[in-house]
């Protein structure tokens, strides 16, 4: 049996807002599939699941707010009888604001008959629950589920109050206020703990550029490769020269990460930024790559992203050329060790050899953990950046 | 604008008398005790001595006299004010309200018209038990072919009678007992006013308390206590119970989704249970909560002071049963 946990969906989660499930018990499940959303700080975020096998037990319910770490679902891997273990299972605990369950959950519930527990639906109510007229009304205006209504009113009956109180109760949360928070948080730490140096290069890209230019006139527009794509994937690929700047430093000590998996800095309309990760990038095509940076700018700007995509990238890229800004010092986002900045490409003159000549020009910098780098590696990934922008065909 | 005078309900109803008398010369006033007593419950002192015996008549003791008498008067064009002494004997006169003066256009084919005002007194407080005290308005109320008004304010008291008799059909007026002395500041000059709607007499948002006549007062304190304790409520004078202002409830319950009735009449059958079934009809999806009522006791209204106070709508009453609405 495997269970099926809150994510840490970033380093500075603690805990998470289940939202809805995507699979009913008894379906068959496969390994990176989306099963369910979670709202987090920084929005809603769809949960992969990394077993496959058939979903036995839903646990976790809407509305409730679930620690990293605690079990959300149980799941029946290969030969295992999910019935069997969906009745086992503890049974739902209590939808958020109902009475605390008396006695301790788990071990008592477990000898609950197999019937009661075997859909994540609670018992049908013995009573009718009353309602007044202009309370159901209401209830309907609002899109408000009535069996999540507590009543107060007179007479026990849910009044127009009760209703409106559990609306607002239902209302996502102020994510615009706990992004702002979390950001404050990730950063703070970041600038308290890690030791940032600072390189830049000024990298001409005028071949990189003409290059890209002359590939994308000779396809359809819906398959052109924009110039951050291929920025992406250059940094990916010079991370391959630097494995100390693709990482983690986690309870003292550096892990490399095994694949390069660029967080894209994000920002998202009404404030705030993600940076969720582009996966293994420097094994992607440009055309997969483009459609999947594509993907992505879109999942994140419509508050879709996957657990895998939060919680994972080994190093964040900023891009705020299109903003017009020349040089970024990026502020690392921890447990990664590293930050690649890139700027605006502006023509500029550009010596070469005893001639002048009119060159388009990027400012790359690289914000690093000096516990880990030093400035000399710090170096050598920007002239590994440099010199893979000059061969743009390997790149491709 | 006229300068304000202070005066009680009784003197109200005496300048809505004369006001009338004075105004239109068919006009007069009969019934037991108006003229030479100055009326039983001194409404028409000294109305005598002013318009005389053939516009003040004393009547016999036969209220199905008079009341036969004034509704005749009326047939041959003049504007009868019949008073009768309390609803209670208005019973003796029932059969001519009833089978003369509310059908006759209708059995005329609308050749005959009986242009009355009756005016009574009703309710209880005054311990003058069960004969004399009860609230009989919401049975006339029943009837079609009769209009039903009860003032409560002193610019009711002096102003619906007039208005009354410009109706071409049968007009009853209640006036509560127990409103004859309460005085207030009122226009020198008199206003007219209107037999047709119910009035907002206080403002609020929290629940709709609907009454008339001799618990309006009463309504009216509980709904000032109910605002100390942060309850808001409109309540409604209704003014006239024949025909009922149901825009006006109705519009007031779909502000406050709850409704609660302050009548000192029974519940059962009565005036209540029709303006319940009303916002049942038309006002159900507004409802918050059930319509309640704060109604008299079930019994004959009792002699002895702490039993008749206990038998009527009370302000600590109302205010206990809104609270229970409110919760």
């Amino acid at each position: 049996m495997y269970e099926f946990k809150m994510p840490s969906l970033g380093a500075d989660m603690e805990d998470g807002t289940f939202t809805e499930w995507h699979v009913e018990p008894g379906q068959n499940v496969a390994r990176g599939e989306v099963i369910c959303v979670v709202e987090t700080q920084k929005g809603a975020v769809e949960v992969e699941i990394w077993e496959a096998g058939v979903l036995a037990k839903l646990i976790a319910s809407p509305g409730q707010k679930i620690p990293v770490g605690q079990v959300m679902a149980l799941v029946a891997t290969a030969g295992e009888d999910w019935k069997a273990i969906a009745a086992r299972a503890p049974s739902p605990p209590p939808p958020p604001g109902g009475e605390p369950r008396a006695g301790t959950p788990a071990r008592t519930a477990s000898q609950q008959p197999a019937a009661v527990t075997d859909s994540g639906a609670p018992p049908p109510p013995s009573e009718r629950v009353k309602v007044s007229p202009a309370a159901r009304r209401r209830a309907e205006e609002l899109g408000i589920d009535l069996a999540s209504v507590k009543p107060s009113g007179a007479h026990c009956a849910i009044s127009m109050a009760d209703v409106e109180i559990a609306a607002a109760a239902t209302k996502p949360p102020d994510r615009q206020a706990g992004m702002r928070d979390a950001i404050a948080a990730a950063m703070s730490r970041s600038k308290r703990e890690i030791p940032h140096y600072y390189l830049a290069s000024e990298i001409n890209v005028e071949s990189a550029i003409a290059w890209l230019e002359k590939r994308n006139a000779a396809v359809p527009i819906s398959e052109r490769v924009l110039f951050a794509a291929m920025q992406l994937k250059a940094v990916a690929c010079a991370l391959r020269e630097t494995p100390e700047l693709n990482g983690f430093y986690q309870g003292g000590a550096f892990r490399p990460a095994a694949g390069m998996h660029l967080g894209v800095a994000v920002s998202l309309r009404g404030g705030g930024l993600v940076a969720p990760a582009l996966h293994d990038v420097d094994k992607l095509t440009l055309a997969d790559l483009m459609a999947g940076l594509k993907d992505l700018l879109r999942r994140a700007r419509s508050g879709q992203l996957r657990s895998s995509e939060m919680s994972d990238p080994t190093i964040t890229v900023t891009n705020l050329g299109d903003l017009g800004v020349d040089t970024v010092f990026g502020v690392i986002y921890p447990p990664q060790v590293a930050l690649v900045g890139i700027g605006r490409s502006t023509v500029k003159p550009w010596v070469t050899g005893a001639t002048i000549v009119p060159a388009r020009i990027v400012h790359a910098t690289l914000s690093a953990d000096h516990r880990i780098s030093d400035g000399m590696r710090g170096a050598r990934f920007l002239v590994e950046l440099d010199r893979l922008l000059q061969l743009p065909e390997s790149l491709s | 604008m006229s300068a304000n005078v202070r005066i009680n309900y009784r003197e109200a109803l005496r300048q809505g008398l004369r006001e009338a008398l004075l105004r239109d010369e068919r006009v007069f006033l009969m019934g037991e005790d108006v003229g030479r007593y100055g009326g039983s419950y001194a409404v028409s002192k000294g109305l005598l001595e002013e318009f005389g015996e053939e516009r003040i008549r004393d009547t016999p003791l036969s209220e199905s006299a008079f009341v036969g008498a004034g509704i005749g008067a009326a047939l041959n064009g003049m504007r009868p004010i019949v008073e009768v002494m309390t609803v209670n004997f208005s019973l003796l006169a029932l059969d001519q309200i009833m089978n003369n003066a509310a059908t006759l256009r209708h059995m005329s084919g609308g050749q005959l018209n009986v242009p009355v005002v009756i005016r009574m007194t009703t309710g209880a407080g005054r311990q003058l038990a069960a004969q004399h005290s009860h609230s009989l308005e919401g049975w006339y109320a029943h009837i079609p072919g009769l209009r039903i008004v009860t003032p409560a304010t002193l610019e009711d008291a002096r102003g619906m009678l007039f208005t009354a008799l410009q109706d071409p059909d049968p007009v009853l007026i209640f006036e509560h007992a127990s409103l004859l002395n309460v005085e207030g500041e009122i226009a020198a000059e008199p206003q007219p006013v209107d037999i047709d709607y119910a009035a907002v007499r206080r403002q609020g948002t929290d629940l709709s308390l609907i009454t008339y006549g001799g618990s309006l007062m009463k309504t009216l304190q509980a709904a000032a206590k109910l605002a100390e304790d942060g309850v808001s409520s409109d309540v409604i004078d209704l003014r006239s119970l024949r025909p009922l202002d149901d825009a006006t409830i109705i519009a007031s319950i779909a502000k406050t989704h709850r409704a609660l009735i302050v009548d000192e009449a029974w519940k059962s059958g009565g005036l209540s249970a029709e303006i319940t079934a009303r916002i049942m009809e038309q006002a159900f999806y507004e409802l918050d909560a059930p319509v309640s009522r704060v109604c008299g006791a079930e019994v004959p209204v009792p002699y002895a002071k702490h039993l008749e106070d206990a038998a009527i709508p009370q302000v600590d009453g109302i205010i206990a049963a809104a609270r229970k609405l409110v919760k």
